[in-house]
């Protein structure tokens, strides 16, 4: 109970924390918020998709009807990034909530059981993990692979992102979370608590993993700033959400013709870059700030100095 | 143990890496149909008129254990398919646009490395002092750009607002036309090499122009990561005994911070080289993208956006034994440096 006073004493009196937490703190409200924010317009069903004013392949500058513009193919720009926050609550939380369902058990199991098991599992996260993770994601997008539980959580536009965001982050999860558990797993109460004939699921379950993971499970949920800027990624390289779908990274890549304006006036589409760029910026930087704050407080090495 | 052991134990476990690696890719292989699996190794849209033929010949409606024999031969002969985008084997599309890639790896690692130590180190040696929140700010904000947004925020000021100052792609049309003319010799296919070889300025000049922005990008993310890592090594490491015992000695702080703080310090970062080895190659894939440099990150992107699928699984599978190697060769320098590592090894 003092170590958790402590933890939140630090992170107070840390100023990098308090900026971080208040800038995921204003992109859950704008996720929430959403439809008050951008409300779409009558008649359209379907909210994810953004809204088009025309086609015409030239942006529009922000107006009062657009207050951040429109891109090519006139998305409107507002829509698209307000969304487009949702967007990334949904892929980044899918993304981390299934590779820590799957490195607790693998991890656990590997860990926990040693030997045989153990060696088969950390070689199978070597071969997953001998690849660039952007590369081996490009891979299993344009792959022919359907998870039916992605599609019913994410919907059939994002769930081949998530997929293939899941498949390369399990391993590295797996790897953190078995170097946890041996590090309990021969400590004195676990062995009394086999000694008084604990069935394995219960001594994993109630014994090893509360006094192991929760520093695991804090980096990890902390992750998912970086989990959306690969996510984006793909999506920028046009390998991710259809077109027209709430999602920043697709937005980025509407602007990719835009970048210089017409002669004397350069700078002409400025915010067909900068606006999407910067939600994307702040969401991870947010992350990140929290990220840092919390391995300074966890990492023993730099101790209560 | 000794370090030859170490050697050759670390080699073999590196078998079922590589093994696996081969399963993974034909795996995602197999999630095609055999119809979609045959443009593997069609050279010509005619060729479809027959498909069933190349269905047949390469075996592709066999049982799965009989295909990746098939397959697993073919690419031990060299051929890991046809690439139609930009209609060449692809092994020989690899070998084109490598030296394109090089061009910005020739700069942008050493920057990474030697940059991210440097910095780092600096930032640990002045703990609290400006110098080290400026670069700890930056770190952190380095760490969170998205790659593909810099780029083109870079293009937009570099190339917009100052107009055409650094312009994206490889060369200027009319430098190209003189490139590839009988005037100039192309020995390495790497740019601003040939250029001083051929003793040619303007070539260089134009070159190094068009490199600026993308090995910016690419090094901005990476040079990050190195930076922060490298000072808490730092930090754990100027905290140490052996230090206050330099100290306490009367040794000049520049020799108690570079030589002994900073070779130790240095060790969990080349541990890591390979991640960041790995995030290079991410960041070229983006980079390529963006500046319309055709190497090959930009063919990787144009084979995955037009479902070319040999070209993007070939690419994944050479970055993957790449990728392994980089690590094994880490790994040995590692045990090379750290005697630790070896005896921790002969322990188990």
């Amino acid at each position: 109970m003092r170590g958790l006073r402590y933890f939140f004493y630090q992170l107070r009196r840390n100023p990098l924390s308090i900026i971080g937490i208040t800038i995921i703190l204003l992109f859950i409200f704008i996720a929430i918020l959403a439809p008050v924010i951008a409300p779409p317009p009558e008649g359209h069903t379907r909210t994810y998709q953004i809204p088009r004013s025309g086609y015409s392949p030239t942006p529009t500058p922000p107006s009062e009807e657009h207050p951040f513009g429109t891109t090519e193919g006139q998305y409107d720009i507002l829509y698209g990034v307000i969304w487009g926050t949702r967007s990334a609550f949904k892929v980044g939380l899918t993304v981390i909530g299934t590779v820590l369902v799957i490195g607790i058990t693998l991890g656990s199991i590997a860990g926990y059981f040693g030997g045989l098991v153990d060696e088969v599992i950390m070689r199978i996260t070597d071969i997953f993990m001998a690849f660039p993770m952007l590369i081996l994601a490009m891979a299993i997008a344009i792959s022919n692979i359907k998870f039916p539980l992605f599609t019913f959580l994410v919907g059939p536009e994002l769930d081949n992102v998530v997929l293939a965001l899941a498949i390369v982050s399990w391993p590295a999860y797996t790897r953190l979370i078995r170097g946890d558990i041996l590090a309990v797993r021969e400590e004195d109460y676990i062995e009394a608590t086999r000694g008084i004939g604990s069935s394995h699921l219960r001594i994993i379950t109630r014994h090893i993993l509360p006094n192991s993971i929760y520093p695991t499970l804090v980096m990890a949920s902390l992750d998912i700033g970086a989990v959306v800027l690969t996510a984006a990624a793909l999506s920028f390289l046009g390998l991710g959400a259809p077109e027209g779908y709430a999602d920043w990274g697709q937005l980025i890549s509407f602007s990719r013709n835009w970048i210089v304006g017409p002669p004397g006036n350069t700078m002409a589409y400025w915010y067909t870059v900068t606006i999407p760029g910067l939600f994307i910026l702040f969401f991870v930087l947010g992350w990140n700030l929290l990220g840092d704050a919390f391995r300074d407080i966890l990492d023993p090495r730099l101790g209560k100095r | 143990m000794e370090l030859r052991v170490y050697i050759v134990r670390r080699v073999l476990l590196l078998i079922p890496v590589l093994f696996g690696v081969t399963l993974l890719i034909f795996g995602l292989l197999q999630t095609f149909s055999p119809v979609e699996r045959a443009a593997l190794y069609v050279r010509d849209v005619r060729q479809f008129g027959d498909i069933d033929a190349v269905i047949e010949r390469y075996g592709l409606d066999e049982p799965v254990w009989v295909q990746y024999v098939t397959w697993m031969n073919e690419i031990f002969h060299g051929n890991f398919g046809w690439s139609r985008v930009v209609a060449s084997p692809v092994t020989e599309a690899f070998i084109n646009f490598l030296p394109a890639t090089l061009e910005l790896a020739i700069f942008a690692t050493p920057l990474v490395v030697f940059g991210g130590i440097f910095l780092g180190s600096k930032a640990a040696a002045h703990k609290d002092k400006a110098i080290d929140h400026a670069t700890r700010l930056g770190a952190i904000i380095g760490w969170s750009l998205p790659t593909f947004w810099l780029g083109l925020v870079l293009l937009m000021i570099f190339y917009g607002f100052f107009t055409g100052l650094l312009p994206p792609g490889r060369l200027s049309t009319n430098v190209s036309v003189l490139v590839h003319s009988n005037e100039f010799t192309r020995y390495t296919n790497i740019n601003y090499i040939d250029a001083i070889l051929n003793g040619n300025m303007r070539v260089f000049l134009d070159s190094i122009r068009h490199i600026i922005l993308p090995v910016l990008t690419l090094t901005v993310v990476q040079l990050a990561f190195v930076m922060r890592l490298m000072r808490s090594s730092m930090l754990e490491s100027l905290g140490k005994g052996y230090i206050l015992t330099a100290r306490a000695k009367g040794l000049d702080e520049n020799t108690v911070v570079n030589k002994h703080a900073r070779r130790n310090a240095l060790i969990p970062v080349l541990t890591v080289s390979g991640y960041v080895f790995a995030g290079l190659v991410n960041g070229v894939v983006i980079t390529e993208t963006i500046f319309n440099y055709k190497g090959i990150g930009w063919w990787a992107w144009q084979s995955a956006i037009n479902l070319d699928i040999p070209s993007v699984l070939a690419f994944a599978m050479f970055n993957g034994i790449l990728f392994v190697l980089t690590n094994l060769v880490v790994d040995l320098l590692y045990a090379r440096i750290d005697p630790r590592v070896r005896l921790g090894a002969s322990a188990q």
